[in-house]
């Protein structure tokens, strides 16, 4: 990595902690993702992978600790500015406008783009995903659940992000899909998105990633090159299955 | 015959106001996710601003409704600000207890201000008659004025909503906020510009009520603002097209219960077919079942 101007990280997250009520979900996690970098964060269902991506959106605010977007604290800027600063989240779930067509969902995804540009990006999301295009009219609710996963993704593009969050895109699809999506993300990837994914399918997950944090009961419990992570006994027995 | 379809012009007239005001009603809690009781006063609010437009400041009468509208718009985001939005992660129940209260200071200002002695509405729209089936069947201008309004605010609301990036904001935020904020709507402004729309229609049916019945006092709004917030459930509460068609058929409910079956009953009727209706379909008649998230 190159010294200077270019080593101040996209994303850093500094010793946040986050609670629900009185659940102290996030207990100290630090991470940061460099540009160009895809960053992935692993771990066991109720770990804290959506909170952690939550509180970088705005979503949840933390007790303590910061968020800075290059460079820039997020501590006053609110969930639905976030997003006008260069950052997207594809939240766990998917979370589309099930009443809405495809065309307004991605229409709404563009909410933070100036009008002049919709047509474009339009366009730009309908040559990732082909099959959105033929579905414009459909209603969101309606349609299988790899596409929804689609829509889900591609109305996160629709905000030209140069750090796009995924929190679980891989969630209940057939591995048909599952590898659909992630040669999606190598696509965005190499078109110069930064990317930062949340999967429980950790062998797919490292595969892809430059780095990776594996989290634990809200926090870090190891970290480093999505390679040796891969070749790791503790992270194959924990995550990978053998 | 006669009878019948002058009770029908009535009818559709008075459900045209409830359509009016349940539109606001139901966009609210669709968007918001609370029961705005406060509504119905600002109707009464708006009538007083008419009123007093024509009778003190001598303005032409759709400068009037115009001054109205704009008064009790400011007035619905206001109380949203003030009132509403410090609540937003409160409980649903704190909420409905504010909106009541905000209710009965909005009766109290208005007592206030214009006294409880009522005042004789003057209407607002052009004085003629229209006689049909050999002058038997009269139709006042203001029945014509009231159904005219309702139509032009329905076809122009739902192209709003369908059309308009704003009104697509608002069926977003009305179905995932935390997913509407991620998309970089904000959710206070969408609130806010449900709040004002809402207000605006209820001046507009505030004032074509008032024109039909002319009395107005500090608690003219409630009845009716009551009966709009039935029809909204009726109609299927959270709904566009559920509110006009709850509000035209709570309506039509009102006067024909009150001629053919008894004119005390008339308000029990009304909501007597609301239970019944909510027996057999909770969700209203145009409301959408509550789907499962997969
Ligand atoms: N809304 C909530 N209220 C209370 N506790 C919550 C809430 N959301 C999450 N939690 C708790 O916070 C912890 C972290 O949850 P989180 O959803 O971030 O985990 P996750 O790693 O994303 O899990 P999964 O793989 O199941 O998506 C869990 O213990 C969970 O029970
Ligand atoms: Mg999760």
């Amino acid at each position: 990595m190159s010294e200077g101007k270019e080593a101040r990280p996209m994303l850093e997250v500094n010793d946040i902690h986050v609670f629900y009520g009185a659940i102290h979900a996030i207990k100290g996690i630090s991470l940061k993702v460099d540009p160009g970098e895809i960053v992935t964060l692993i771990g066991a269902n109720g770990a804290g992978k959506s909170t952690t991506l939550n509180t970088i959106a705005g979503l949840l605010r933390p007790r303590s600790g910061s968020v800075l977007f290059e460079g820039e604290s997020l501590a006053h800027v609110p969930a639905s500015k976030t997003v006008f600063r260069g950052m997207a989240l594809c939240p766990e779930g998917r979370r589309i406008f099930q009443q809405m067509n495809v065309r307004d969902n991605l229409i709404m995804g563009g909410f933070s783009r100036p009008n002049a540009e919709l047509e474009g990006s339009l366009e730009n999301v309908y040559r990732y995903f082909p099959r959105l295009k033929e579905r414009e009219r459909q209603i969101a609710g309606t349609l299988s659940g790899g596409e929804q996963q689609m829509l889900a993704m591609a109305r996160a593009l629709m905000s030209k992000p140069k750090l796009m969050m995924l929190d679980e895109p891989s969630m209940g699809l057939a591995p048909i899909l599952v590898e659909q999506i992630f040669d999606i993300i190598r696509e965005l990837h190499a078109a110069g998105t930064t990317i930062l994914l949340v999967e429980q399918n950790a062998q797919m997950a490292l595969s892809i990633a430059d780095r990776a944090y594996v989290l634990e009961t809200g926090t870090i419990s190891m970290s480093g090159e999505a390679k040796a992570l891969l070749a790791d006994d503790s992270v194959r027995k924990a995550y990978l299955g053998n | 015959m006669v009878y019948f379809l002058s009770n029908l012009v009535n009818g559709i007239t008075l459900g045209s106001v409830y359509a009016m005001i349940a539109l606001g009603y139901s966009m609210v809690y669709g968007i918001a996710k609370m029961l705005n009781f406060a509504h119905g006063d600002v109707i009464m609010v708006g009538a007083y601003v008419c009123f007093c437009a024509v009778q003190y400041w001598n303005l032409p009468p759709a400068a009037a409704v115009l001054v109205s509208m704009i008064v009790s718009t400011l007035l619905g985001v206001l109380i949203e600000g003030l009132a509403y939005r410090p609540l937003r992660q409160a409980t649903s129940l704190a909420v409905l207890i504010t909106a009541i209260g905000v209710s009965y200071l909005l009766q109290n200002l208005a007592l206030l201000i214009w006294g409880a002695t009522p005042v004789i509405f003057s209407s607002v729209v052009p004085d003629f008659k229209v006689r049909l089936l050999g002058g038997d069947l009269i139709i006042t201008s203001a029945a014509i004025f009231t159904v005219l309004a309702a139509v032009a605010v329905m076809i122009a609301l739902t192209l709003f909503v369908s059309r308009s990036r704003t009104g697509k904001a608002m069926r977003a935020v009305s179905e995932d906020r935390g997913a509407a904020e991620l998309m970089g709507i904000s959710v206070n402004r969408t609130i806010s510009v449900t709040f004002a729309i809402g207000s605006a229609l209820a001046a507009v049916a505030g004032v074509l009520l008032c024109s039909t019945y002319p009395t107005l006092t500090p608690t003219t709004g409630s009845l009716p603002g009551i009966k709009a917030f039935t029809a909204a459930v009726f109609g299927g509460i959270g709904s566009i097209p559920g509110a006009m068609l709850g509000g035209l058929l709570l309506g039509l409910i009102e006067i024909f219960g009150r001629s053919y079956i008894s004119s005390e009953l008339g308000d029990a009727i009304v909501f007597a077919v609301l239970i019944i209706v909510l027996l057999v379909r909770p969700t209203g008649l145009l409301g959408k079942p509550i789907r499962e998230k997969v």
